[in-house]
């Protein structure tokens, strides 16, 4: 028996801190969603890689070559691939986040452990499913004469961070404020469907910029998943073209500095507003 | 001794609320907050609870009384509204055995789970895995997936890890049911012997010839307040008064 321990109040957290002293339990969260995911198909995580591949040829053929697509945009399914499998992460990640706090209800409500865990468990296995797609990526790339800079792959590198951390930072969010109203999971889903719309992912900056005009191209372009696709089109399409193509100006300088900025914003507001209300999750899930 | 748990003047209510949906709390407010949105009640009220190490207290009610309730107060699944609660070293709660069991992982995978998220490191569950298995009785099932055990094997599984989980405290919630005869007995023996090991114990179970084995102290709860607190054979015979 030792009572060299203090009396302490049960159930206060430390926030996200937690899911790194956790990270056991972490690890275990993410490795039973995948495995229960990829449960009885005989390929398995396989499946990851054969879906993106098999998208990667379609987009090739049916946008570049057939639609003539090329010929706007130099190698215009990779200009495609890179934006998409960023915003395939960011809307796995957070849909799934935002679901999970309700998902999990039987056992918060139950035991207590550290409630942060089940969003960030929830990107992190996003994470995992990234990689294949990047892989597949990375394989074009280098069929298209891919020669990326240090400083490119290190942009590559905080361009995914910026995602990840903005999608933790909603999914903390969204996961606590859909325990008192489940109306917000289907705001999440129009949210998802507009970000696609809303960054550079189809079609090209410039005619957003010839079209908004400096005031409102500037709000279009704070958009932390938009900064996030151009520095991926700087890291994986751009070295793979004859390098004519007008990059954003002041990518690096000025707009990652500010995407990281308003990703740590909204993790910090997400949370925040988690901590106001997971007191009172056991009681309403 | 030191005291293990204390539990000071906490209150606790609940809402009776019906909707999860925005659009009916924009009607409810339109209609100039008619109706009963937010009806309240007191689950807890102004119950005081002080423990010391290595007691084992018998909590006794109806139905309803807030005895479950008041176990997850302890535990922090729940934080009162008003009122403090203190605990000191790790508190596991046998609240619901299996509560984070996955039926599609195996027994092997499910105890690695659950005995993280009921708080062991991954070297703890290591060390204790080949006696969580011999006590479960599950044998060569353990890598079998837990959606083809008979209730009784996941019972015995999800017990027999919350029991290697090693607190200080163990909250335990009408679990001493669980299995077969046999295993029933062999939990009963288990928590006896974690009484005697000097384990802080706070019980529920409606067996009222059973629990004066395991308990001295019992607490009577009566919609949410704190009846009587004293001898176990006490608190039993005002609860049966009562039920007559
Ligand atoms: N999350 C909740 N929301 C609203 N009411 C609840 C909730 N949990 C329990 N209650 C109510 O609180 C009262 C006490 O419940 P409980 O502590 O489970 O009783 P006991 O375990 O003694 O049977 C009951 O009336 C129950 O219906
Ligand atoms: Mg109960």
């Amino acid at each position: 028996m030792s009572t060299s321990q203090q009396l302490v109040r049960p159930g206060v957290g430390s926030g996200l801190a937690d899911t790194i002293r956790a990270r056991f339990l972490l690890k275990l969260l993410v490795r039973k969603e995948l495995k229960v995911r990829y449960r009885g198909s005989v390929l398995g995580l396989l499946w990851s890689y054969v879906k993106p591949g098999v998208q990667f040829i379609v987009f090739y053929l049916a946008l570049g070559v057939f639609l003539g697509l090329n010929k706007g945009t130099e190698n215009y399914a990779v200009y495609l691939f890179s934006g998409i499998i960023l915003i395939n992460f960011f809307t796995e990640a957070l849909g799934n986040a935002a679901r999970s706090i309700v998902g999990n209800g039987s056992l918060i409500k139950k035991i207590y452990l550290p409630r942060e865990l089940f969003p960030v468990a929830s990107v992190w296995v996003s994470g995992v499913h990234f990689f294949p797609q990047l892989l597949v990526l990375i394989v074009a790339c280098v069929f298209s004469g891919w020669h990326p800079s240090l400083l490119q792959l290190a942009a590559a590198v905080a361009g995914f961070v910026v995602v990840a951390l903005l999608a933790t930072g909603l999914g903390l969010f969204f996961g606590a404020v859909n325990v008192y109203f489940r109306d917000f999971e289907n705001i999440v889903d129009l949210l998802l469907m507009v970000v696609t719309w809303a960054s550079p992912v189809l079609y090209v900056w410039t005619m957003v910029r010839n079209t908004l005009g400096a005031g409102f191209f500037a709000v279009y372009q704070a958009n932390p998943i938009t900064i996030a696709v151009e520095i991926f089109h700087y890291a994986f399409w751009y070295p793979t073209t004859s390098g004519t193509a007008e990059l954003p100006p002041q990518l690096m300088t000025l707009w990652l500095p500010v995407g990281l900025v308003v990703s740590l914003i909204v993790t910090v507001i997400g949370q925040f507003t988690f901590r106001r209300l997971e007191g009172r999750f056991a009681q309403e899930l | 001794m030191a005291t293990a748990i204390e539990v000071s003047n906490i209150s606790k209510q609940f809402v009776l609320r019906h909707t999860r949906s925005l659009k009916e709390a924009l009607v409810w407010l339109l209609r100039g907050r008619k109706g009963d949105l937010s009806q309240k009640f007191y689950a807890l009220n102004d119950v005081s609870l002080t423990v010391e190490q290595g007691e084992s207290v018998a909590l006794l009610g109806f139905n309803g009384s807030g005895k479950s309730t008041l176990l997850k107060h302890i535990s922090g699944v729940m934080t009162p509204d008003s009122g403090s609660v203190l605990t000191r070293g790790r508190v596991a709660g046998l609240i619901e055995v299996g509560a984070g069991f996955h039926h599609d992982l195996t027994g092997r995978d499910n105890v690695y789970l659950n005995g993280a998220i009921l708080g062991m490191s991954e070297q703890q569950i290591k060390e204790r895995f080949d006696s969580i298995v011999e006590f479960s009785e599950i044998g060569e099932f353990i890598d079998t997936e837990v959606k083809f055990y008979s209730s009784g094997m996941y019972l015995r599984l999800a017990f027999s890890v919350a029991v290697h989980t090693d607190p200080e405290v163990f909250l335990v919630d009408e679990i001493l049911a669980v299995g077969d005869e046999p295993f029933q007995r062999k939990c009963i023996a288990k928590i006896k012997e974690l009484a005697a090991e000097g384990k802080t114990l706070v019980v529920v179970s409606h067996d009222l010839n059973l629990i004066p084995e395991i308990c001295e102290r019992g607490v009577l709860l009566e919609k949410g307040r704190v009846a009587f607190d004293g001898r176990v054979e006490e608190a039993i015979h005002m609860l049966r008064a009562e039920r007559s």
